[in-house]
């Protein structure tokens, strides 16, 4: 609203920038530290049970990818509407979109030497004997399994690595313009990238652990969880920052109110699609597409399925409806944090269940690999994390929306 | 019926809507309260400024999505459980699942119902008569001109200090409006 300095800058140095000497620079170490950590207690105990190992990483990764995916597709969508409100939290899921690069690499060591382990479907004996596999075999056999794989990493990191340059390159360029109109140009062919990795990367890394199974909007199902973790970890980075002093009076109540709305918004999306998912499905009752629910259906799994449909759609739903709510940051980043843990839920739910069903096991036990490797990806996740945001502008300084986005207000 | 007072109240017109806006201000820190702002085109932050209270819809709105939603699925429930029960490829009666898609519109139709005749009821619309329209300068609010109006059924209403208090915030014109 009020008028101001032309020649001077938007934000103050000290609002944007990380000091030397701020606890947020010490992060990346010590949560590099607990990565590594957890990694090798992992690996280190791998021997006792590769299956479950490999599954607990996989449940692990994938949640860590939804973290940079969902980064990655904010800064697109973001450039390709020319959004205004939204400039001064992109630098945040940009940082996101930098985890993806590393995150994708972590998932290779399941998906090349884990593939035995986790995927029925590479098993020479299993195929031989089962007419579905050898129908889906021009798609599902190892070598255009990788070759996937390194495609969608890729491309993935292509993406984020020049989305990420160019924008850090913006904050000190002459000319701020030729960088925005080529943001602007690439986000829509990345969108498009975007959407075909992300569906046929889960259809490959999460669909195919049972590989009889199919559902044409399973691609959806884990977009949703990504866009949810986005929004949630924007949300939550920023609060933080707020009360180390960064970001006051740059990311405002206005903007946490939007952030907010993406997270009431994509957690009523996830029950839609979920439940679109079961639907049909259910209402069919065909027994090659039912058993997928009905494993999930029995024993602790069930108990697993009926509080993920509260914890990830409906106390969300009722508790992020308030416009209150958004507008604090106590209860948005209660929010957030639910999130963010009810997506993780989510993640065991769709991947741990087939060697569950596959042993017959109808109890859900949470060992040492669930803990240790989530532990791992979290903390090299948010290593590469908060050492992007210590090391660029907390904003991207010269977008030429900047102005619009501090002045944002919701009616 | 109760005795209405002669006059509708006082108008206001501003040229620009940066006047309007620090007129608002002035009228709200006065302390009225039957008052308003017209403008022909929505101006940020004007709510602030005339200090309104939040709208009562959402409550409108989550009171009728959830009364829709309820209703629908006791429809389908007593439908096919009690008025005319049919087993549909082996399920059960109270095939709940099946009655999501439903119940979900409904909460969405009345929720609906609700933002669209709450706004209305809320806004007292339709009004076939409205004093303010007795002013001839008024019929330039949806053109080029901002306008004020405070109400004499206000309590702190004053002919004379009401007017100075207008003309005090910069108006170009100040006028009383027969009801």
């Amino acid at each position: 609203m009020s008028a101001h300095d032309r020649h001077g800058p938007l934000v103050r140095h000290e609002q944007v920038h990380i000091a030397d000497d701020s606890p947020w620079k010490k992060a990346p170490l010590l949560f590099g530290a607990i990565g590594v950590a957890g990694l090798a207690i992992g690996f280190a105990f791998k021997g006792n049970d590769p299956a479950k190992f490999y599954s607990s990483y996989l449940t692990a990764i994938m949640w860590g990818l939804a973290f940079g995916l969902g980064g990655l597709w904010f800064t697109l969508v973001q450039h390709a509407v020319r959004a205004g409100w939204s400039i001064v939290v992109r630098r945040i899921a940009e940082n996101l979109m930098l985890t993806l690069p590393v995150v994708a690499l972590l998932a290779l060591p399941a998906l090349i030497f884990g593939a035995h382990d986790l995927f029925h479907w590479t098993h020479a004996e299993a195929l031989a004997h089962d007419e579905v596999l050898q129908a889906k075999e021009p798609y599902l056999n190892e070598g255009a399994f990788r070759t996937r794989a390194f495609v969608y990493i890729g491309l993935w990191s292509l993406l984020a690595l020049a989305f990420y340059t160019w924008s850090t390159k913006q904050d000190t360029a002459a000319d701020p313009a030729p960088y925005a109109h080529r943001m602007r140009y690439w986000s829509t062919i990345g969108i498009l990238v975007f959407a075909m990795t992300l569906t046929f990367g889960a259809f490959d890394w999460l669909m195919s652990l049972d590989p009889h199974w199919f559902s044409t909007i399973f691609g959806v199902y884990y977009f949703a969880g990504c866009v949810s973790i986005v929004a949630s970890t924007i949300a939550l980075t920023t609060i933080l920052l707020h009360r180390s002093g960064y970001l006051r009076g740059v990311v405002t109540t206005e903007h946490f109110h939007d952030l907010g709305k993406m997270m009431f918004a994509f957690s009523v999306f996830w029950g839609y699609i979920g439940f679109s998912q079961f639907f049909l499905i259910w209402y069919a009752s065909i027994p090659e597409e039912t058993f997928w629910f009905s494993y999930r259906g029995h024993g602790d799994w069930l108990t697993l399925s009926l509080i993920l449909i509260f914890t990830r759609f409906a106390l969300p739903f009722v508790g992020l409806m308030s416009r209150k709510i958004k507008r604090n940051p106590r209860t948005l980043g209660f929010w957030a944090v639910w999130i963010i843990v009810a997506e993780f839920l989510d993640m065991y739910w769709l991947v741990q269940p087939s060697l569950a069903h596959s042993r017959n096991a109808e109890h859900i036990r949470p060992d040492l690999f669930d803990i240790a490797t989530w532990a791992g990806v979290a903390g090299i996740l948010l290593a590469v994390f908060t050492w992007g945001l210590g090391r660029h502008a907390l904003v991207p300084l010269r977008d030429p929306r900047l102005e619009e986005s501090l002045n944002h207000e919701n009616f | 019926m109760a005795k209405r007072p002669k006059h509708f109240g006082m108008l206001a017109e501003y040229e620009t809507a940066a006047d309007l806006y620090h007129a608002c201000e002035k009228v709200r820190d006065a302390g009225y309260a039957a008052w308003d702002a017209h403008t022909p085109y929505p101006v940020h932050g004007l709510e602030k400024a005339m200090g309104l209270r939040s709208s009562i819809i959402p409550y409108i709105v989550c009171v009728m999505g959830f009364t829709g939603a309820g209703l629908g699925f006791l429809l389908q429930f007593w439908s096919s459980t009690v008025a005319y029960p049919l087993i549909i490829s082996a399920k059960p009666y109270n095939s709940y699942p099946a009655f999501v898609p439903v119940t979900f519109e409904l909460g969405i139709l009345l929720g609906a119902f609700g933002a669209v005749f709450g706004m209305l009821g809320v806004n007292k619309l339709p009004q076939l008569y409205h004093s303010l329209f007795n002013s001839h300068r008024f019929a330039r609010f949806s053109d080029d001109r901002f306008f004020i109006s405070i109400e004499a059924r206000d309590p702190k209403y004053d002919g004379e200090r009401t007017r100075k208090l207008l003309e005090s915030t910069g108006a170009t014109a100040v006028e009383e409006v027969e009801d």
